[in-house]
């Protein structure tokens, strides 16, 4: 299995990682959403990609599950892509994109989702508890008027 | 303005109302109070296209006034009111129903009417004229009792009645006194050719026949006596022997008049008192009259111009040249026809296989086209048409243009070469300048093109060249006109489709590898997934499938705003037994989902949270039940009406069709989702024409309707196909939906479809009636496949317990996404919104 990424672990000080599931659990090239708590934190859905090159090269991501523009929990549901070069989700309801690794928004640049640290660690995927202290963005309201589909 | 002036049409034709809008567009229509009268109970109609008349006799078929328009520009519409005086002294006009009104201008449209020599027995009953829709419906009754028909008269509207008869199952003669039909636009080569193609079509033709008598018949009602001694037995009989002007009002008001009938008028339309202007065909200009639709526009256009001072155009004439379909066969005819100008060259191509007749005439040096005959096939009609008009120079080798090229390369003109005021679509008179600006402006495909111009909608045949001009300022712009279908591909979806097709792929890494670039995205995942279910028809969540598929296919229901789902069963044609409707019911119940009737006739669910729905599809499949597709790009339903079995004026058993036709394209996955109905009769409840595919019962089988939609932009249907057994009715759709799902762009709805596509309406007719493209059973082949490899999705994934691992909210927890919250509201279950939701986590 090739090298995970991970987006915070150069820091030397000790990291509570928290097992989440197993890299099987996870379809390639699609998403799945973990239910994530700590002591301190209210239980918080994230969203969970497995991204695999054509070349078999992996790749994790964890950002928000919450998308501000529907107000929803269905961020994990999006297709997986690239946009510019830059791995991206679509959000199944109103289709804006979001950078996986830093959860910025393409089509507004003022919203971006949280991202949080993710390894694979043997056959388990893990997130790093640390990064849960960010803020959730439960309150943020975004116009959904993004390309509707005509129903 | 303190006072308006007083304006009087007389005549509400399409020539009258052309001038209305033709005033509406010139923007002084509020300086006029403006009355119209028009003799005919109805507004104005499209005469051009009476024939349409015929397939549903609903007259809004060929309307041609738009809701609103009289109220909304405040014009005083009389109908069924003739005007039988103007005192040109007291300047009044006064109708039959005893309505004055006074003017200060009259517009004169009265138009024409049909000419019936005095044949003795002429004024029996069963003998009609071709003219209104009156006239129509007295043949229409009188074919009730009917078995043959007669026409006397071979010229264009006389061969469109001869349709109209044929279409009214009678045995169909057309009597023509000159040697061949049609004499006066067409040549005698022409003419043979169009006489074998219409009695190819069962129509019998008879030419050179001088009728001299109709009398009582032996077998029928009449026989017609002809000078050359012989007979013909028939039971109607329609004289479409030339019209004449309506002239008596302007005759007795004492109005300058041709020696033959007629108003004169100058080229501002004005006749003889220079407050009353004539026009279309009560006018006669220059000693002509004009009994065309394109001239008549011209008429109205001028007299606005002159009448508002807001333009200058002035009528000077205008080109005869015609092209239409008569019964199926292309006819089209430009300037000297017969090449009567003197040392002229013609150059003819005959082929009898094909049935294709065209000539051209030009000029003694071969430099310019001066007339064309065109039979069977009228493709290069635009081309020639501006050749003539804007006295281009022709190639070296003119016969070039009509011959067949070999090697597929277009011998039609350089649309460049065009001057920018050459008039590319006469009936609307659209000049390429106003194209060219319509594409600057932002319109860049055909159905933009016609709605902002017009161009295209009247006859049609400059359909080819607006194309070319669209194309060729498109690509000056430099807009390249990138049909990428998103940076993954640079191929169109059609070129996808050709790929995956013949190189047999079936997944997208291998699709992505050999003709893609980077990972994919939302645009090009769901297109392949959809066309390698078009094609190879495997389970949309097979393994293989699913990361393509958007959340509604994933998750096999439509996603709603807050997350959850809705679940559609089928429910073919609506019909469903009690003891289903309880088991939705008892669903809805146990479940607690919001319960609303659709309208493709079922019944939708909402509000099933993901991890729900593999135990709501359990029961529903155990009961019977199998997806609806409702969240597909596909098949949605086929609506439909209870028929014959029930309805006392049900001609066809609609519901069967309906259910067999539901059952037959259920889990079809195409570009966009097809929508269908059948109606049981021609009363139309199923509302067959606002689908991608109606179908309207007959007496004698089935109408069939292809490319509306409702939704933001409605369409009605066209009628693609009359009176098919219901073996040909499905052998088309097949081959229809086929190749829609072959060439159409993504997400692109039928309509537009076909409204993009060269040719249209009767390209589709020829692709898929015809078969032109020689792919007919390849089409019905693919078909086929499809239906024969039908599986319900949710039956086979409730089999499958890897598969329903994946309806879980989380990966790693049982729970329920708690942001899924619902209130009441009349009885039932909504999503709650963000500021209910912030009270409950208050309490």
């Amino acid at each position: 299995m090739a090298q995970s990424t991970t987006n915070s672990t150069k820091n030397t000080a000790k990291i509570n990682w928290l097992s989440i599931c197993q890299l099987d659990d996870i379809v390639p090239n699609m998403g799945c959403c973990a239910l994530v708590s700590n002591a301190s934190n209210k239980a918080r859905q994230i969203a969970i990609f497995r991204i695999v090159s054509l070349q078999g090269e992996e790749q994790l991501f964890a950002v928000d599950n919450y998308c501000p523009f529907s107000q929803a929990n269905i961020i994990s549901r999006g297709i997986v892509g690239d946009l510019n070069d830059k791995i991206v989700v679509a959000s199944p309801l109103y289709k804006q994109h979001f950078e996986l690794s830093s959860g910025q928004c393409i089509e507004d640049k003022s919203v971006r989702l949280n991202n949080y640290a993710i390894r694979l660690n043997g056959s388990t995927v893990e997130l790093a508890l640390s990064s849960l202290t960010a803020a959730p963005k439960q309150e943020q309201q975004k116009n959904p008027q993004l390309k509707q589909e005509e129903k | 303005m303190s006072t308006k002036i007083k304006l009087v049409v007389i005549g509400n034709g399409p020539v009258g109302h052309h001038f209305l809008e033709s005033l509406v567009t010139s923007g002084k229509a509020n300086n006029y109070q403006v009355t119209v009268f028009g003799e005919e109970p109805l507004p104005a109609y499209d005469r051009v296209h009476l024939t349409s008349w015929f397939k549903n006799q609903d007259v809004s078929d060929i309307n041609m006034v738009s809701n609103g328009f009289y109220a909304n520009n405040h014009f005083t519409l009389h109908i069924g009111d003739k005007v039988t005086q103007i005192d040109r002294f007291k300047k009044i006009v006064t109708s039959e129903n005893g309505v004055e009104v006074s003017y200060d201008k009259i517009i004169l449209a009265t138009g024409s009417f049909p000419f019936v020599p005095p044949v003795p027995g002429h004024q029996r009953d069963n003998i009609f004229v071709y003219r209104t829709i009156a006239d129509l419906e007295k043949i229409t009754a009188a074919a009730k009792t009917a078995k043959v028909g007669a026409v006397i008269g071979g010229g264009l509207l006389g061969l469109e009645a001869a349709k109209a008869l044929q279409d009214l199952n009678l045995t169909t003669h057309v009597i023509e006194f000159a040697p061949r039909l049609m004499a006066v636009q067409i040549d005698d080569g022409g003419g043979k050719m169009l006489r074998k193609k219409i009695q190819d079509l069962g129509v019998s033709v008879h030419t050179q026949k001088n009728t001299q008598n109709i009398s009582d018949g032996d077998n029928a009602v009449h026989k017609m006596s002809f000078a050359d001694g012989e007979e013909l037995e028939t039971d109607i009989i329609v004289f479409s022997a030339g019209i004449r002007p309506r002239d008596e009002l302007a005759r007795q008001t004492g109005l300058g008049m041709g020696a033959r009938g007629g108003v004169v008028v100058n080229n501002h339309c004005l006749t003889s008192d220079t407050d009353i202007y004539a026009i279309g065909e009560v006018a006669l200009w220059d000693n002509k009259i004009y009994g065309l639709i394109a001239p008549g526009n011209a008429m109205a256009q001028a007299a606005v111009d002159h009448l508002t001072q807001t333009g200058d155009s002035e009528f000077t004439g205008a080109d005869m040249s015609t092209k239409l379909k008569l019964m199926g066969v292309d006819v089209a005819s430009i300037g000297d026809a017969h090449g009567t100008t003197p040392n002229c060259r013609s150059y003819t191509y005959v082929n009898d296989r094909e049935e294709v007749y065209k000539k051209i005439v030009v000029s003694s040096d071969d430099k310019y086209l001066l007339g064309a005959v065109l039979i069977g096939d009228a493709a290069e009609y635009g081309s020639l048409l501006q050749f003539m008009l804007n006295k281009m120079e022709l190639p070296s080798e003119p016969e070039g243009l009509i011959l067949p090229s070999v090697d597929g390369s277009s011998t039609g003109i350089g649309v460049d070469a065009l001057p920018d005021s050459a008039v590319l679509c006469s009936c609307m008179n659209v000049s390429k300048s106003d194209v060219i600006a319509a594409v600057q402006a932002g319109a860049n495909d055909m159905a933009a093109i016609k709605s902002c111009t017009k161009a295209t909608t009247g006859c049609g045949g400059c359909t080819a060249l607006v194309t070319q001009v669209l194309n060729n300022e498109l690509e000056k712009q430099g807009v390249e006109v990138n049909t990428d279908l998103c940076q993954h591909f640079a191929h169109t979806r059609q070129d996808l489709y050709n790929i995956i097709r013949v190189e047999k792929i079936k997944t997208f890494a291998e699709l992505i590898s050999s003709h893609g670039t980077g990972l994919g995205c939302d645009i090009c995942k769901p297109t392949a997934a959809s066309i390698f279910a078009s094609c190879w028809n495997e389970h949309v969540i097979d393994n293989k499938l699913h990361g393509l598929q958007d959340t509604n296919d994933y998750y096999m229901g439509n996603m709603q705003k807050d997350g959850t789902y809705s679940v559609v069963p089928r429910v073919a044609g609506g019909e469903i037994t009690p003891e289903k409707l309880i088991v939705l019911g008892e669903v809805a119940k146990e479940f607690n989902l919001y319960t609303k009737i659709t309208g493709g006739q079922r019944v939708d669910l909402f509000g099933a949270r993901s991890e729900q729905l593999p135990a709501i599809w359990k029961i529903l499949v155990e009961a019977g039940f199998e997806t609806g597709h409702a969240y597909g790009k596909s098949l949605r339903t086929v609506k439909s009406c209870v028929g014959s079995t029930w309805c006392r004026y049900g001609v066809q058993d609609s519901m069967a069709m309906a259910i067999l036709l539901e059952n037959r394209y259920k889990g079809l996955r195409s570009p966009h989702k097809l929508k269908m109905a059948v109606s049981g009769c021609t009363r139309e409840c199923a509302e067959a024409q606002s689908k991608d595919l109606g179908i309207i019962a007959t007496e004698n089988g089935w109408n069939m309707y292809v490319c509306g939609n409702g939704g933001m932009k409605p369409r009605h249907a066209d009628l693609f196909a009359a009176d098919l057994d219901d073996v040909t009715l499905i052998k088309y759709i097949d081959r229809l939906f086929m190749f829609y799902i072959r060439t159409a762009d993504r997400l692109q709805r039928t309509s537009v479809w076909m409204d993009n596509m060269a040719g249209g309406l009767e390209y589709l007719k020829a692709v898929i009636i015809n078969d032109k493209l020689n792919i007919a059973s390849e089409l019905e082949s693919e078909m086929t496949n499809v239906i024969d490899t039908y599986q319900c999705e949710w039956k086979t994934t409730i089999e499958d317990p890897e598969k329903l691992k994946r309806f879980t909210h989380f990966v790693n927890s049982q729970a329920q996404d708690d942001n899924i919250i619902f209130t009441t509201e009349r009885q039932q279950i909504r999503p709650a919104l963000a500021s209910e939701k912030l009270i409950m986590e208050v309490n």
